[in-house]
């Protein structure tokens, strides 16, 4: 339900801090978003700092 | 690494190194891990401290954390209007890296292990109580034995929701932020500026903080209320092409800050948390380097006696919570109140009270002088300040 777009992610963990699932697992340089966890409220799309995560149309 | 260990701390930041150091130096088999490559990198802070905080967390100050030595404040009002300050206690910038990585060396030599590249992604639980992490290092998934595990993984923390501890921040509680280091720029090298006003970072504000005269760290964190509709990222560069033009780069970073007010439960059956993974960074100022130092070293010590005492329960724990509370915990609940005052000002009350403020001279500006000018002189505050205070 939501994209993560790794070309502007930072993996700073913004997103993993507010995920109400806790869906998101970011290791080092990957972020993963557990398609079963995620609820797609949109909170981390609201928090990224860097605009890498969207709403999928 | 498959050897039990009586304490496991996750992340190496300032508040697991400290966590660390606090449990070897009581005697604790300690193994510390952390998940990047290198310690103390990357640097997601603007690496600011109270010269008496510092000292207070870290006992001595050794000279080559410090970038800049901090003798000023400069506020901008979103008129344009400067105030100038000099508060009683100086500041220090600090080179995160090299920090971040001798407190890490501290904790080795106090007796812990450390263990980079190796990612923290599960608890282990017996009977609803905490006994060890599961960890994917090099590779392998490995399962390690501990009597305690204390999280410090910081603002992604995991490791508390995992022991149920409801450590989740709703996104008008977390600072949203992003931070350049520019070069090629004129500061003054002893004083931060803050700026601020909703054009320049809603809900928060953006900062300049020199590490010498040619280089600072300028960032800016807006809430997440307002990260929704526009990205700190293109508010910092609308700040920067109109602050430092020109400037050259020489890193970029995000990062999140617990703004909320201080979490009640920070420990359960065989876990502690500590640092931003414990939401305890000051809610006003985005600061908690220090927190994470002061917090680490109580908990570290409680885990200690807790182990000695053969006693892992939560309520054997919680004498870390009540020693937190007696002494940060305090300020931070104090601090998110004022928070709550300031973020209701409009840009035209910033702006008044900058006015009345920049007539107070500024050897009279300390905190205590500003605030009764401000009381006397625009009594809205006073309504906003009795809040403060009830
Ligand atoms: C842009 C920005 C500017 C800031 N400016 C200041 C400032 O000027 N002054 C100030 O005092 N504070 C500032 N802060 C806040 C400060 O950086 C933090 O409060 C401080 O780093 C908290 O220390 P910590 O040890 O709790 O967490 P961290 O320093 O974040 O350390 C956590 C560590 O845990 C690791 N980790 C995370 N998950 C796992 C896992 N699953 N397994 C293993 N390891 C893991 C991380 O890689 C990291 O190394 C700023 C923050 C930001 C984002």
């Amino acid at each position: 339900m939501i994209d993560v777009l790794l070309e502007f992610c930072d993996f700073c963990g913004t997103c993993v801090g507010v995920c109400p699932t806790d869906a998101i697992t970011l290791e080092q340089v990957q972020l993963h978003i557990d398609s079963e966890l995620c609820a797609g409220c949109g909170d981390c799309v609201d928090i990224c700092p860097v605009g890498a995560l969207e709403r999928q149309a | 690494m498959t050897a039990a260990y009586d304490i496991i701390v996750a992340g190496a930041g300032p508040g697991g190194s400290w966590a660390a150091k606090a449990a070897a130096e009581n005697g604790m088999s300690v193994l510390m891990l952390e998940k990047d490559r290198e310690v103390g990198i990357p640097v997601r802070c603007a690496e600011g401290v109270s010269v008496q905080g510092l000292e207070l967390a870290a006992g001595s100050v050794d000279a080559r954390w410090i970038a800049a030595t901090i003798t000023g404040a400069r506020f901008v009002a979103p008129n344009g209007t400067v105030i100038d300050a000099y508060p009683d206690d100086r500041g220090y910038i600090l080179h995160r890296r090299i920090f971040d990585s001798d407190l890490a060396e501290r904790a080795v030599q106090a007796g812990a292990r450390l263990q980079t590249n190796a990612f923290v992604c599960g608890l282990l639980l017996e009977g609803g109580r905490v006994c060890g992490v599961r960890c994917r290092c090099g590779g392998r998934t490995l399962d390690l034995k501990a009597r305690i595990v204390i999280g410090a993984d910081g603002t992604e923390s995991r490791v508390g929701r995992w022991a149920g501890l409801d450590t989740r921040l709703p996104p008008a509680l977390m600072e949203s932020c992003v931070q350049k280091t520019l070069t090629g720029i004129d500061v003054d090298p002893g004083r931060v500026e803050f700026h601020l006003g909703t054009m320049i970072a809603p809900g928060g504000y953006a900062w300049v903080f020199p590490k010498n005269a040619h280089t600072a760290n300028v960032g800016l964190g807006i809430t997440g209320e307002f990260a929704a509709a526009r990205k700190p990222a293109d508010y910092l560069d609308h700040f920067i092409e109109t602050r430092f033009p020109g400037a050259s780069v020489l890193a970029a970073v995000a990062g999140g800050v617990p703004v909320g007010p201080p979490l009640s439960r920070l420990t359960g059956d065989g876990i502690m948390l500590v640092g931003d993974a414990a939401r305890q960074a000051n809610p006003l100022t985005g600061g908690g380097i220090v927190n994470a130092m002061i917090a680490g070293r109580i908990a570290g010590e409680t885990a200690a006696r807790a182990v000695r005492k053969g006693r892992l329960t939560r309520h054997a724990l919680s004498a870390y919570e009540k020693e937190w509370e007696k002494t940060e915990g305090r300020q931070c609940r104090f601090s998110y109140r004022i928070k709550q005052v300031v973020d209701a000002f409009s840009d035209e009350e910033l702006n008044r009270t900058a006015e009345l403020l920049a007539a107070v001279p500024p050897e009279r500006r300390s905190a205590f002088q500003i605030f009764r000018a401000a009381l006397v002189r625009h009594p809205k505050l006073i309504l906003q300040a009795a809040k403060i205070f009830t």
